[in-house]
């Protein structure tokens, strides 16, 4: 087994382990935590995939940024010590039918799908032609999204704004 | 590890984070199910530009993964504003527009 087929199967059941706690544990904080660990391992996917700027990205937007406005949002509306932390879940069947039935599904298209190519060699690190790549052809794209990001922290203060 | 191993893997946390979106009372516990599935979204992005040697998957990854972050940050605001108004944020209280 070479060391990627090991990292894969490892950082497999790490992420799917944290998802499974992430939506059946009854603390939400705790569920907030979960998330960070399946997000981190998200990152080391990327890894594996030989994409270290991706796993940065991954590692400080989400991991932390993510995880520091849901801790926020938790604490502002559940009182992080004290009372009302549980949550329950409802219709457990049949958000398990659903769910099983979707991943049949994409599993039975992955299954009739024409066999995988096998993993090109790696050319060159990825880094510098994703820079290019996003102040060349997707520069619009990326000021877009940098408006949207100003957009998006204006409503939040808007939303989050006391009535004075 | 083939391309198959990598999209089953997404398929899994999609489906995962699928049933906690359907499964949760909690508005913020089904943000945190819609991470997920994102989540999922994203490693299939990237699986598919690593096996096809095209680097326009990661880019995609960027912008999605900005968007998400976007996204979440103005869901929790909206979910402060309803704690505020409402004293709860659970989703099946929330049905001040139902008719």
């Amino acid at each position: 087994m070479t060391l990627e087929a090991a990292g894969f199967w490892v950082v497999a059941a790490v992420l799917l382990a944290s998802s499974l706690a992430v939506v059946l544990t009854p603390n939400l904080f705790h569920a907030v935590l979960y998330l960070a660990a399946a997000l981190v391992a998200t990152g080391v996917v990327f890894l594996l995939l030989d994409s270290p700027f991706l796993f940065a990205v991954q590692l400080l937007l989400y991991a932390v940024g993510v995880m520091t406005i849901v801790v926020f949002a938790i604490m502002l509306t559940e009182r992080l010590v004290g009372e009302r932390i549980t949550q329950t879940s409802r219709d457990l069947l049949n958000g398990a039918v659903v769910a099983t039935g979707v991943f049949v599904g994409i599993a039975g298209f992955l299954i009739r799908a024409s066999p995988s190519p096998p993993r090109p060699p790696l050319v060159a690190d990825t880094t510098p032609a994703l820079g290019r790549a996003l102040v060349g052809p997707f520069a619009v794209t990326f000021e877009l999204l940098a408006l949207l990001l100003v957009v998006a922290l204006l409503g939040a203060l808007y939303f989050a704004r006391t009535d004075e | 590890m083939s391309l198959t191993a990598y999209l089953t893997l997404a398929a899994l946390v999609f489906a995962i984070g699928l049933f906690g979106v359907l499964t949760r009372r909690n508005a913020i516990g089904i943000l945190l199910g819609i991470e997920l599935m994102l989540n999922a979204v994203n490693i299939n992005l990237v699986a598919f530009a690593r096996f096809h040697g095209d680097l326009l998957g990661l880019v995609f990854t960027l912008f999605t993964i900005a968007i998400t972050v976007a996204e979440v940050a103005l869901g929790l605001a909206i979910v402060i504003v309803i704690f505020r108004v409402r004293r709860t944020v659970e989703a099946d209280r929330l049905d001040l527009l139902r008719g």
